[in-house]
């Protein structure tokens, strides 16, 4: 396989391949949380420190442990533990020094886990057969794409507050329809950076 | 029988995880580009649902309550690998095409609540069954979204060439935007068409 320069990969994360846009992890949370953006942009922190620590996390486990052993296989349920409980130690650890970061970030961080961008990242990581180096910059890349989307689409859906909007497109109808247009925006970029 | 049919009423469109409750959208994007791939993924992720929550009902009368998640999410897991390992062997073509997304299946919202808000609280065939049938649900929608964008992205259905030579492909289909689109276009169309008393409020939680 030929070397990616790793901040190749960091930019193509962000723009050309972003996770929501062009992959669509995370959206769950991106439906539902994307209403503020002072939360969004908390959100957006917590969602990247956890995955450029998981993806570095995981390419330990996974070339060091689980490929020796021959277990490759388990890796669904290695990484969603890792996941799990890395979440849950970095709750404990911001409870117990920062606890005003916890009660802005508190009821957030649970929903990390089951964000599919964290696991997404963990998988796609494995896929394309990144180095280390590669792996963190993915994860970082992958985590500030996402915080861009999720806070320009908070800051859209603020503007449209008081549209007019046709009854049956209210809520997740039209998130979608934004969302899709930010798509297409994010479509000029391709072909600045590319990766796959 | 009654409960048989609150729950397939409730599956296929009152409760529809996709449209209604907005959960599993992740995956349901991402490999609607060809109704082959999606019909794969729907039974696939039927399986899963079916399967995780029968063994989550079985199981929940001896599960301690504050370790219920990790124990849901290993079964759920469980069973992931078994499709996948089925997929890498019978179809690999297949298994590559749908890449990650297969694992994804472990975080797919659809199958955790389901877990959560009825396997956990009922016997363990009606909810293999309510887990099927929110797996068809799920597949349903994904068939239609697929239907329109590989008609318009290939002018074609399961690979075979419909619309004419004259067609232009509408590669937009086939792009990320294109999936954002319909599914916009699919969740307005039904909210139109099944007017539901608490609209606000489906909308809301994801």
């Amino acid at each position: 396989m030929i070397e990616i320069s790793p901040w190749i990969i960091f930019f193509a994360s962000i723009f050309t391949n972003n996770m929501i846009l062009a992959n669509f992890l995370g959206m769950c949370s991106f439906i539902a949380v994307s209403g503020e953006i002072k939360t969004s942009l908390s959100l957006g922190q917590a969602v990247t420190f956890v995955l450029a620590a998981t993806a570095v996390l995981n390419y330990f486990i996974y070339h060091y442990l689980l490929v020796p052993l021959g277990l490759e296989y388990l890796r669904f349920i290695i990484f969603i533990i890792v996941i799990a409980a890395f979440v849950q130690l970095v709750e404990m650890i911001i409870e117990k020094y920062f606890e005003t970061l916890y009660y802005s970030l508190g009821i957030f961080l649970p929903l990390i886990t089951v964000n599919c961008a964290i696991l997404g990242v963990s998988l796609f990581m494995i896929i394309r057969d990144y180095n280390l180096i590669q792996s963190f910059a993915f994860g970082v890349g992958s985590g500030l794409g996402w915080t861009l989307a999720i806070v320009a689409m908070a800051g859209i859906r603020k503007k449209i507050k008081g549209a007019k909007i046709p009854k049956g497109l209210e809520g997740p109808g039209i998130t979608l329809i934004i969302t899709g247009i930010m798509a297409l925006a994010f479509l000029g970029f391709s072909g600045i950076v590319q990766i796959q | 029988m009654m409960e048989v049919i609150r729950v397939l009423k409730a599956g296929v469109y009152k409760d529809n995880p996709v449209f209604r409750q907005i959960l599993g959208i992740c995956s349901s994007l991402a490999v609607t580009n060809l109704l082959l791939n999606s019909l794969v993924m729907g039974v696939g992720l039927m399986f899963v649902t079916a399967f995780s929550s029968f063994t989550v009902s079985l199981l929940r009368t001896k599960t301690p309550k504050h370790i219920r998640m990790m124990v849901q999410t290993l079964i759920i897991s469980a069973y992931v690998i078994i499709l996948d390992l089925f997929l890498k062997a019978y179809m690999p073509s297949m298994s590559k095409a749908l890449g990650p997304y297969v694992g994804l299946i472990i975080t797919n919202c659809i199958i955790m609540g389901r877990a959560e808000a009825f396997a956990q609280k009922n016997k363990p065939f009606i909810s293999f069954f309510d887990g099927l049938i929110m797996g068809f649900g799920y597949t349903w929608v994904l068939l239609l979204i697929a239907f329109f964008r590989e008609l318009l992205g290939f002018g074609s259905l399961f690979g075979i060439r419909i619309l004419g030579e004259g067609w232009v492909n509408w590669t937009l289909m086939i792009m990320p935007p294109g999936a954002f689109f319909m599914l916009g276009i699919v969740i307005w169309a039904t909210y139109s068409l099944f007017p539901h008393e608490d609209q606000e409020k489906a909308g809301v939680k994801a």
